[in-house]
């Protein structure tokens, strides 16, 4: 998922619900996020992908989830492939990745959309 | 193994790779999505890359591992001061911190000095980390505060060059031509410290 279409679906406000997760670092979640998003562990440490089960124990398993890091280039980053595939071996269906081609800076915030600060 | 699929665009849809890491362990080459849309450029609101450039770099302090004791960026006026922002979960990072190790032995008879801020969550990776790479400079941990301090760092690695006098020269972020940030070091490092106007 682009990040301008994840941006468009949050001006939506008739758009489903959306479970949105950061699986990165969170000191750079602290700094800026995606409004509404939650904090769910860094994908690439197994407390993290433990954090990540948690969340989304309760959630039926056609619920759109949107997972988004931004923590370095895509091709570099260690937490969404792992955080992908948990939820996908988990048996989720609709679990969609927003592609952050540099970081959340340049492919986010830059772009002018919009963000939340704090833990 | 397999190789990296480059992005590929047509007029109707993008498809992207997954990351190397997912790619690995998923072996899928499907694409992710297909959208219908032209990814459009936006204004940058609130992200303030370059702000800092030929701005007196902010002041900080922090403990450093090494020693226990608190620095100060102040503590370094007079030196050229490469500063590193990273953590130990980010490749780019990694591949770049032994050519600092190896600059901060080269040129800080001249005057260089390396000072590396790690963006990770707790410190008890970094001192691994630190005893693997044998830092030869002070490594202290970072926060929000200290990343919005320098113009939001969100994504690593960000690296400043400060000249003597503490004024920010350059900001370089991701995977960058370290022969690049070498050659401006260097610049840095053969201008003399700007003497102090009389009153």
């Amino acid at each position: 998922m682009q990040p301008k279409l994840l941006n468009d679906m949050l001006q939506k406000p008739s758009h489903q619900p959306l479970l949105i997760l950061q699986v990165g670092s969170h000191l750079l979640f602290a700094e800026a996020h995606i409004p509404g998003s939650e904090y769910a562990g860094p994908g690439s440490q197994p407390a993290g992908l433990e954090l990540l089960r948690k969340r989304v124990a309760s959630e039926p398993k056609n619920r759109l989830i949107v997972l988004y890091c931004g923590c370095c280039p895509w091709d570099r980053c260690p937490n969404m492939g792992p955080a992908y595939r948990q939820l996908r071996d988990l048996g989720f269906t609709n679990v969609k990745a927003v592609y952050m081609a540099s970081n959340f800076g340049d492919d986010w915030v830059a772009k002018g959309y919009p963000v939340e600060k704090g833990r | 193994m397999q190789k990296d699929t480059p992005l590929k665009r047509d007029d109707s849809a993008i498809s992207i790779p997954l990351p190397s890491a997912a790619r690995r362990t998923f072996s899928l080459r499907a694409p992710l999505l297909l959208l219908s849309a032209i990814l459009l450029g936006g204004s940058a609101l609130g992200y303030s890359e370059n702000a800092l450039v030929n701005r007196h770099a902010p002041a900080f302090a922090r403990v450093d591992l090494h020693t226990s004791q608190q620095i100060h960026l102040s503590d370094y006026r007079g030196k050229v001061v490469l500063l590193n922002f990273w953590a130990t979960w980010c490749a780019p990072c990694l591949l770049e911190m032994p050519r600092f190790v190896a600059w901060q032995r080269q040129y800080g008879k001249s005057g260089l000095q390396v000072l590396g801020v790690s963006m990770d969550d707790d410190d008890s990776p970094v001192r691994s980390l630190d005893r693997k790479l044998i830092l030869n400079y002070p490594v202290v941990m970072g926060d929000e505060k200290l990343g919005e301090l320098y113009g939001g760092v969100l994504g690593l690695p960000v690296t400043y060059l400060v000249d003597r006098n503490g004024v920010v020269r350059a900001r370089f972020q991701g995977e960058t031509d370290l022969d690049k940030i070498e050659e401006q070091l260097k610049l840095l490092l053969s201008a003399p410290r700007a003497t102090s106007r009389p009153h």
